[in-house]
């Protein structure tokens, strides 16, 4: 029994950890901390864990248990340290899936012990009922997650390579399909409770991972680009919550602590996210944005060129460059570093870079790129504290931004209606690296290119960059 | 089972819920990423489900599917664990450290 309680206290030191750890994430200053905290955390779980297994029938699987850690631990790691900055959003997705489907394995291996072994005994009454109801809801989460995941990442890779042929991630979602997905997720319960009746009923269960499935599947499908952070961060808290249901059937309390606190984090993260966008979740979740009725850009406005841009820049005292999403594409970071430290050693120009709660396709993704490009931190500024400095700024240099510098959204009309934007047509002189004056993600056209005072460079944001750099060299 | 030990789990599983709740409140966007990526590998706990389920199962021809299926977890469980933390670092690592070199 003494023995017991050292299991216990093992898991609740584990989940002490992740608490911390999950707090001090949250602040930049000990957020690398609490990182190693919560790595620390599961570290405490697993060692717990043997010990447990030692505690009771002893380890009898150490080959699978042995070869398991170090194959996962090994892939992890390599895939960790390998990855580019840049895909880092479609790893955190990718991961997100393995969660959730380890989860759902678990579930499903705990039922398929009943069902292969005949001399197992059923439990009956409560026992039954939690088990089932519990394997039944980690399933549909867990599975939920893996394909949701899967198809996240797609989406935000643009597509996928099939036999040398690019294809790209379809975004399809007919308001039908909202009720569709509803009747899906009723059946799953439906199944869930008829498992009760004949928990070894093998139909049953493969029927709910079936549709989980597909109900990941679909809930991404409709969803664009942009809204693609917030979907990642409710598939992350989902992946929670499946550990949390996989906790209530091998009644382990660490399982229902850590994952119910990453369900509910992550739910207030995907709410944080939703506000920076001034989203509703039920709107990106099941209203179809953007997409198929794009404004027709019936305006022209006229090109200017790296040389002319160089001119401008030269006596300007201070830019400010607005990165967004097209930044993330064309993978110019680094060309704009140099932009950055050409003028500010040349002219002795101020830089600052303004930063978009949503600009590209996670939150923070131009933060991480621009890091990676050695860009000082301080010169980063968040949306609401650069806003003012706007109407100094002799440039505003936008990368790769549309929506999230679109004058419309400070009216009351359109999709962007509302929206947070960074105020670029403050500043004295715009010039925009873009390749054409198509509409962003909203489809909505934007006044800002079309003002006097804006410059554009029609072209790949690497590619202009260069050709700019090269101008303000020469100069 | 006793109701009482179920009755404790909902417990845990509800105040595990409000803290999550309140743990965090505002978080600079800077953090996002990193943050959703260490809730992420957090999330990997189910590994202990996984070890528990493998261990259980590889006593003989009983249990080879369920056994199968659960050291199929804990690779996952491992991958999101191990790839999450490492990655969440990588990217603090670089912000942190930026932000000294900016000082």
């Amino acid at each position: 029994m003494i023995d017991d309680q050292w299991v216990g206290l093992g898991y609740l030191l584990s989940a002490t950890l992740f608490i911390f750890g999950l707090k001090r994430l949250s602040h930049p200053r000990t957020a690398p901390r609490g990182n190693q905290l919560g790595a620390m955390g599961m570290l405490v779980a697993v060692l717990t864990t043997v010990l447990q297994m030692q505690l009771g029938d002893g380890i009898e699987g150490w080959i699978l248990i042995g070869s398991g850690l170090l194959l996962g631990g090994l892939i992890g790691w390599i895939m960790a340290v390998r990855v580019e900055m840049t895909g880092m959003p479609e790893m955190v997705a990718l991961f997100n899936g393995f969660g959730g489907a380890a989860s759902a394995l678990v579930a499903l291996s705990e039922s398929w012990k009943y069902i292969e072994d005949d001399t197992l005994e059923i439990p009956t009454g409560l026992e039954l009922e939690v088990m089932v109801v519990a394997a039944g809801l980690s399933a549909l989460v867990g599975w939920m997650t893996l394909t949701g995941s899967l198809l996240a990442m797609l989406k935000l890779k643009g597509g996928v390579e099939i036999l040398g042929k690019w294809i790209r991630t379809p975004t399809w979602g007919p308001s039908w399909l909202n009720p569709v997905k509803g009747l899906l997720f009723l059946s799953t319960l439906v199944l869930i409770y008829m498992s009760i009746q004949e928990p070894t009923e093998t139909d049953y269960l493969f029927a709910i991972i079936g549709i989980s499935c597909l109900l990941g599947i679909l809930l991404v499908l409709p969803i664009g680009g942009a809204d693609m952070p917030v979907v990642v961060s409710l598939l992350n808290s989902l992946s929670g919550i499946a550990a949390a249901f996989t906790g209530f059937i091998i009644s382990n309390s660490v399982l229902i602590v850590a994952g119910s606190l990453v369900g509910a984090s992550g739910l207030i993260l995907t709410f944080i996210m939703c506000k920076a966008m001034n989203r509703e979740l039920i709107d990106v979740l099941f209203k179809a944005f953007g997409g198929s009725d794009k404004e027709q850009v019936t305006r022209t406005k006229v090109g200017s060129d790296a040389d002319e841009v160089a001119m401008m820049v030269d006596g300007a005292q201070k830019v400010i460059i607005v990165p967004g999403y097209g930044m993330a594409v064309s993978q110019c970071q680094h060309q704009v570093k140099e932009f950055a430290d050409l003028v500010s050693e040349k002219f002795d120009t101020e830089v600052k870079y303004a930063i978009h709660p949503v600009a590209g396709r996670m939150p923070g993704h131009m933060n991480v790129l621009l890091a990676e490009a050695n860009v000082p931190y301080d010169q980063l500024i968040e949306m609401d504290e650069i806003n003012p400095e706007m109407p100094e700024a002799d440039i505003a240099l936008i990368i790769g931004a549309n929506d999230t510098c679109n004058p419309v959204a400070r009216t009351k009309e359109g999709p962007l209606a509302g929206m947070p934007i960074i105020d670029a047509d403050m500043a004295r002189t715009v010039v925009i690296i873009k390749r054409s004056l198509s509409v962003g993600y909203a489809g909505v056209d934007n006044d800002l290119f079309y003002m006097d005072k804006t410059m554009m460079l029609f072209g790949d944001g690497k590619k202009m960059m260069n050709e700019l750099n090269a101008a303000v060299k020469e100069l | 089972m006793e109701p009482t030990v179920l009755i404790g789990s909902v417990t845990l599983f509800v105040m595990s819920i409000f803290l999550g709740f309140e743990l965090i409140t505002k978080v600079p966007a800077t953090l996002h990423t990193p943050l959703m990526s260490g809730a992420n590998a957090i999330s990997g706990i189910s590994i202990v489900g996984a070890l528990l389920g493998a261990n259980v199962a590889y006593e003989g021809g009983d249990t080879a599917v369920s056994g199968i299926l659960a050291f199929v977890a804990v690779v996952l469980a491992m991958i999101n664990v191990v790839g999450g933390f490492a990655v969440t670092n990588r990217m603090l690592n670089m912000i942190a450290g930026k932000k000294r070199g900016g000082q």
